[in-house]
């Protein structure tokens, strides 16, 4: 437990260690923790301390959250007994080069109220358990940060992973700048920069990151209540432009204008979806969305301030968005699409990009993509269906910047002005109309399951395999509408069956409450 | 080539007489095998000495100049049992491993040696993997000392100390004829610290010397009658003789007030443990002078009677701090304070746990419970400290915090074995797995799941072995490192699956070193060595040993590869073992290799090609299938600014080295189409860039025709 500060209770004489100055550093293997290490040691040395460092090295470095420990006090000619593992309740300076890290130190009792300064980048370096989720798995860093003030004496939080990109450098020099911006250790800013000189590998970007890194610090307010420093910045609001033939855009214009009919709350979830299915499409498709979305307005009511509706807005879009081939095939060409890669790779001018797709197209993909008697004339035989689908069914790696894999692509993303009749498009709408009915027949008798079964469209994702798992959840979510339906609370089950399926991969969850169901 | 490069530092083993040394403990102990006349040296890698054996494989010139042969030993047995050249010769002789799971190794060889005893000075320097940071399973070495009768010494933390210590073994070794164990701990492994150094010695004998001069004394082989009376021996001959050393040089230590009610009984490894709790109760000052006596034992076995009785005489309590269990040293003291029949309580487990790391909470806790009950040195004595429960946010936090359990590197080669077996069990169904020793064991951890039991290094395969019978079909599947397999896998696993027709399959992961205790060469490596012989393909000694069914994968990351052999195993006709070897290198090492030749060659206006991979956000539907397939470090999520998504997508990151798992295993399992491999090609050819412009102008031509035709919606 931190809370255990002996001299305070019991204890004759006074604490002897309060001379010595108590680091740890908490970071995840592969940070650099050993660089940042050296750096204190040398640091401590070059201002006339004695220090010791200790790790744990060995295989628990590999990718695992790990700690480096420093002591040091000031040199007095004598030799000072120093600990090798840091204590609870005992450490002056945390360093943490990983936000959850930070949380971790503070679970262990390294950092207290009473003495630690805590040094911490606020970014996340996602565990493995938070992203295997089929949902959202991440867990919330507000949680973390706002708890961070309240457990440390003083807090240092920023994102410091950030800084150091910025600068081609690497977390070590920003928080090692941190380190100095902090005060906590009484060495002037000029030893720190002679210490990352004396280091001798990449000195102008370490020297960079560690100033920025150094000001912002000193800049940042005494971080006591974090929580309020790390709310996001409201967002600015964004309006849609369009641009492209005289005609299209008229008709685009008179599809927004439909919109700003709409309820006000409804409104920017409507342009979004209107966005994605004329993209997805075209302008008529994004007309058989407004009509969609105005038929649910239809049962809607303001009394509910038009939740319905825009549940549905967001719902519907994403339904008749469906990922076929041609979507696929059409964003692989865009050249946005190109512009983004580039971007993320930092391409430099003068270089060459080559891009090769991973695609594995089965025979499901191309029979959805041939008209939709053809299609399932092949689907209804089997022998036929497997005998293409052994020739069809294999990894293909295209390479969309030659011209012939370009074209491939380019020429299956042409075939968009047909998908209205394709056999995957019968199905997708035939499923959407389905769901969309049964929203609709829900809603006199109970508005807000009406609701959560709008909302059960986020349980289909995926490709292939997964998309037909992805689906057969969704049915069995919606399996418990006939015992939910009545029931007072049947909104709220279904949205934890929901919440359920999303847990894991394989439904035991799902199955689980599906279970509890049964019982009520 | 090791993970980790001594070379710089290896020049400050020739300091000399009177020299400040400046560095790690692993360095500093090399450092002092060379002051004292070491004539060879051994060992097998394994955290917390690995670098020990890195900075000796870093240190072969020097220790060639002083006539000094090393040995990277093929496991702790070869190792130990290279101390036999120590029986007849007087040689000074060490070799090192990381403990208890290297001792177990090594005790048939320790054990012999210890029975016949030693000419010249015999030393094992074990790692303790204890507590914090260890992945074994938490032992006592103590226990082997006192079996076979090796001296164990535990020194004080400090270069100094352990330096000191590496030389009291030596002696001591010598003037009792016993061999020696030195046990450094994970931490002062990596202690950073000073010492005063002294100049290297020459061993008075070097092996060159006894191979032209061969000795034997039938004395001193384990045969019968000797070794009945090796057994006498060991205790009027060889105690005595370690007794009177340990008291006459005063390898033990005592601090503090001749004339206390209370004192402490320590390992020496616990010194600055005991010290920091005394310190915080302002018993002891920042230097370490002590209020309360000390009895530090640098020698934990034997212990020496005279010594902790006189200790024990004058006071009310004493506390033994013994850290780990079974509490050895305590029963032992009970045992001695009652033939003495002193009244002295004794203490250590009780106000101690009775298992697990002495932490400084728990020192803190438990000196303090020993002086509040025992003494009046603090003044709220019987007072309970005020120890209020975790408080509502620690408790919060622990719901938030997730674990970070240690898993694959980026881009590492394993990954996509273990992601084709996850597949090959999606279709086949699930298998008994057996897992072995390396890093190969994080399967066991999420996102794979997969492994059942692991039961030592290159056991693999043979902790498969009762899954042998004609009951069924369904085979056994067993995965082995290269490093196990060349440890002892190769006879304790293959040839045992061979000769017992085991029908189960065996995957050897071959990723080129020993690569969970930094990347070590071993037979397989594919490396030029100048000292040692590589290149002996994992294949051939397989089919030397009569497997029939063997397959060879030279690129783990072909995930659909991956998976068909893997099929073909569980389901051929063929009777016998099935061996896959899976070979890749380990990216760790890959990378420390290539990437600063790579950045040369993009300076020297070179043409490089470098890869990484990416994920089209608008394709990702984010269900994060990928993620349960692969738990890479550099592929991870992405929130995304639009209302109409849920769920963050995948997304990968600086950190990709581009190694393709993630690709292939969309590709495989069928997953999605939207990881894309972008190759960047540096300072291309004059060709290719005029190639790259038509190709750009083609395609960007239809981009263009078609954007004009169509509507452009743009956020602003």
């Amino acid at each position: 437990m931190p809370d255990t500060i002996f001299g305070e209770t019991l204890g004759t004489g006074e604490d002897a260690t309060r001379t010595i100055t108590k680091i740890a550093i908490f970071a995840v293997g592969g940070q650099g923790g050993g660089v940042l290490t050296d750096w204190i040691v040398n640091l401590a040395e070059a201002n006339g301390y004695k220090a010791q460092s200790t790790s744990v090295a060995g295989v628990a470095q590999r990718t695992g959250a790990t700690i480096y420990y420093v002591e040091m006090a000031p040199d007095t000619g004598k030799a000072p007994v120093f600990s090798l593992s840091p204590s609870q309740g005992d450490v002056d300076i945390v360093i943490c080069a990983e936000l959850m890290e930070a949380g971790r130190a503070v679970i262990r009792g390294f950092v207290t109220a009473d003495k630690t300064t805590l040094i911490t980048s606020s970014h996340r370096i996602l565990a493995v358990s938070e992203k295997v989720v089929p949902g959202k798995g991440e867990q919330d860093s507000n949680a973390v940060l706002s708890r961070l003030g309240g457990a440390s004496q003083k807090l240092v939080a920023f994102d410091m992973e950030e800084i150091a990109t910025n600068n081609d450098s690497v977390i070590s020099s920003s928080l090692f700048g941190a380190l100095a911006g902090s005060g906590a250790l009484p060495f002037p800013k000029s030893t720190y920069e002679d210490t990352i000189r004396n280091g001798g590998k990449s000195i102008t970007a370490s020297l960079a990151s560690f100033n920025a890194s150094f000001e912002h610090a000193q800049s940042a307010p005494p971080a006591k209540n974090t929580a309020e420093a790390t709310t996001p910045k409201a967002k600015p609001t964004k309006t849609l432009k369009a641009r492209g033939p005289k005609r299209k855009l008229a008709a685009w214009n008179q599809l927004l204008s439909r919109i700003e009919a709409l309820p006000e709350p409804t409104r920017e979830m409507a342009r979004a979806g209107l966005r994605k299915t004329v993209e997805f499409q075209d302008l008529k498709y994004g007309e058989e969305y407004l009509n969609h979305l105005e038929i649910v307005l239809a049962s809607d009511t303001e009394k509910e301030n038009w939740e319905l509706t825009k549940t549905a807005a967001k719902h519907i879009a994403n339904a008749m968005c469906y990922d076929d081939t041609i979507r696929v095939a059409h964003i692989k060409t865009q050249k946005s699409r190109f512009q983004r890669v580039e971007n993320e790779i930092q391409l430099k001018t003068g270089n060459q990009l080559y891009l090769i797709e991973y695609l594995h197209p089965r025979m499901e993909e191309i029979s959805g993509t041939l008209p939709t008697r053809l299609g399932k004339w092949i689907e209804e035989r089997p022998n036929l269906f497997n005998w293409l689908d052994r020739r069809v069914n294999k990894g293909r790696r295209i390479k969309t910047r030659s011209v012939r894999g370009f074209l491939t692509l380019w020429l299956i993303s042409s075939l968009k002005p047909w998908r209205r009749s394709f056999l995957r498009h019968k199905i997708e709408t035939q499923h959407f109309h389905t769901w969309r009915d049964l929203a609709l027949k829900t809603v006199h008798s109970d508005y807000r399951l009406a609701i959560e079964i709008l909302k059960c469209r986020r349980l289909i994702k995926g490709y292939s395999d997964t998309h037909t798992r992805s689906h057969s959840k969704f049915d069995r979510v919606l399996s418990s509408l006939p015992l939910l339906q009545g029931r007072e609370d049947a909104a709220d089950w279904l949205r934890r069956l929901r919440e359920a399926s999303l847990l894991d991969e394989k439904g035991e969850a799902m199955e689980g409450a599906l279970k509890t169901i049964q019982t009520l | 080539m090791a993970e980790r490069s001594f070379v710089k530092e290896v020049e400050k083993l020739r300091a000399g007489e009177g020299q400040l040394f400046r560095g790690e403990g692993i360095l500093a102990i090399t450092k002092a095998l060379l002051e004292n006349g070491v004539g060879y040296v051994g060992g097998y890698q394994g955290a917390p000495i690995s670098h020990l054996m890195d900075v000796l494989a870093d240190a072969q010139d020097i220790l060639g100049e002083l006539g000094v042969h090393f040995e990277a030993s093929a496991s702790e047995a070869a190792a130990a049992a290279m101390l036999a050249a120590s029986v007849h010769y007087p040689i000074r002789g060490a070799v090192t491993f990381k403990s208890t799971v290297g001792t177990n190794v090594a005790s048939d060889a320790l054990a012999n040696l210890a029975s016949g005893g030693v000419t010249g000075g015999a030393l094992v320097i074990v790692g303790e993997d204890y507590g914090e940071g260890s992945s074994i399973m938490q032992e006592r070495s103590h226990a082997f000392a006192m079996k076979s009768q090796i001296w164990l010494l535990d020194p004080r933390p400090n270069l100094p100390s352990i330096v000191k210590a590496v030389g009291d073994a030596f002696d001591l070794s010598e003037a009792s004829n016993t061999p020696v164990m030195l046990q450094v701990r994970i931490r002062s492994c990596h202690v950073h610290g000073e010492f005063t150094t002294k100049d290297n010695r020459r061993p008075t004998m070097t092996v060159a010397d006894a191979l032209e001069n061969p000795r034997r004394d039938l004395d001193r082989i384990v045969l019968p009658p000797a070794s009945f009376r090796h057994e006498q021996e060991k205790v009027t001959k060889r105690l005595p003789a370690a007794l009177e050393y340990i008291q006459s040089h005063g390898l033990n230590e005592l601090f503090g007030p001749k004339e206390h009610k209370v004192g402490i009984i320590l390992q020496g490894g616990m010194y600055n443990g005991v010290i920091r709790a005394l310190q915080r109760l302002g018993l002891a000052d920042i230097n370490g002078e002590t209020e309360i006596p000390l009895y530090v034992m640098n020698v934990t076995y034997p212990l020496v009677p005279d010594e902790l009785m006189q200790f024990c005489k004058s006071k009310d309590a004493v506390l033994v701090v013994e850290e780990g269990y079974p509490d050895y040293i305590e029963q032992a003291i009970g045992a001695m304070l009652q033939k003495e029949g002193l009244s002295t309580k004794l203490e250590g487990k009780g106000p101690f746990p009775q298992a697990g790391e002495y932490t400084g909470q728990v020192m803190l806790d438990s000196i303090q419970t020993f002086l509040a009950t025992h003494s009046d040195v603090l003044p709220g004595k019987g007072r309970a400290p005020n120890t209020p429960g975790p408080s509502p946010d620690v408790e919060q936090l622990q719901d938030v915090v997730p674990m970070r359990p240690p898993g694959f590197c980026i881009g590492c080669p394993e990954r996509p074995i273990f992601a084709a077996t996850k597949l090959v069990e999606e279709e086949l169904g699930p298998h008994h797995i057996a897992s072995d020793i390396g890093c190969h064991l994080f399967s066991i951890m999420p996102p794979f799941g997969i492994g059942s039991t692991t039961m030592g290094y290159g056991l693999g395969p043979a902790s498969a072995s009762a899954f042998n019978t004609t009951e069924t079909d369904r085979r056994s599947i067993s995965f082995i490192g290269d490093g196990g397999f060349w440890h002892n896998g190769l006879t304790s696993s293959i040839s045992n699956a061979v000769f017992n027709q085991n029908d189960g399959v065996i995957v050897i992961v071959d990723n080129y070193y020993s690569a969970a205790t930094g990347g070590q060469d071993v037979l397989s490596s594919r490396a030029d060595n100048k000292r040692k012989s590589t290149k002996h393909p994992i294949t051939e000694a397989v089919k030397g040993v009569g497997v029939k069914w063997v397959r060879q994968i030279d690129r783990t990351y072909n995930v659909p590869q991956m998976q068909a052999v893997l099929k073909e195993a569980l389901t051929t006709s063929v009777k016998g073992p099935k061996v896959i070897v899976a070979s890749s290198e380990c990216m760790l090492n890959k990378q420390r290799r290539e990437k600063p030749i790579i950045n040369h060659a993009i300076n020297e206006q070179k043409r490089v090609v470098k890869t990484r991979f990416g994920v089209d956000e608008d394709i990702c539907t984010g269900d994060h299938a990928c993620m349960r397939l692969s738990g890479c470090p550099s592929l991870t999520l992405k929130e995304l600014d639009d209302p109409l998504r849920d769920d963050p997508v995948a997304y990968i990151d600086q950190n990709c080295v581009g190694c393709g798992n993630c690709g292939e295993v969309a590709d495989a399992a069928i997953l999605c189409p939207s990881f894309y491999q972008a190759d960047t090609i540096h300072n291309p050819s004059k060709f290719e860039r005029i190639v790259g412009k038509m190709r750009a102008g083609f395609i960007s031509a239809l981009q263009n025709w078609r954007e004009r035709r169509s509507l452009t919606i743009e956020e602003v």
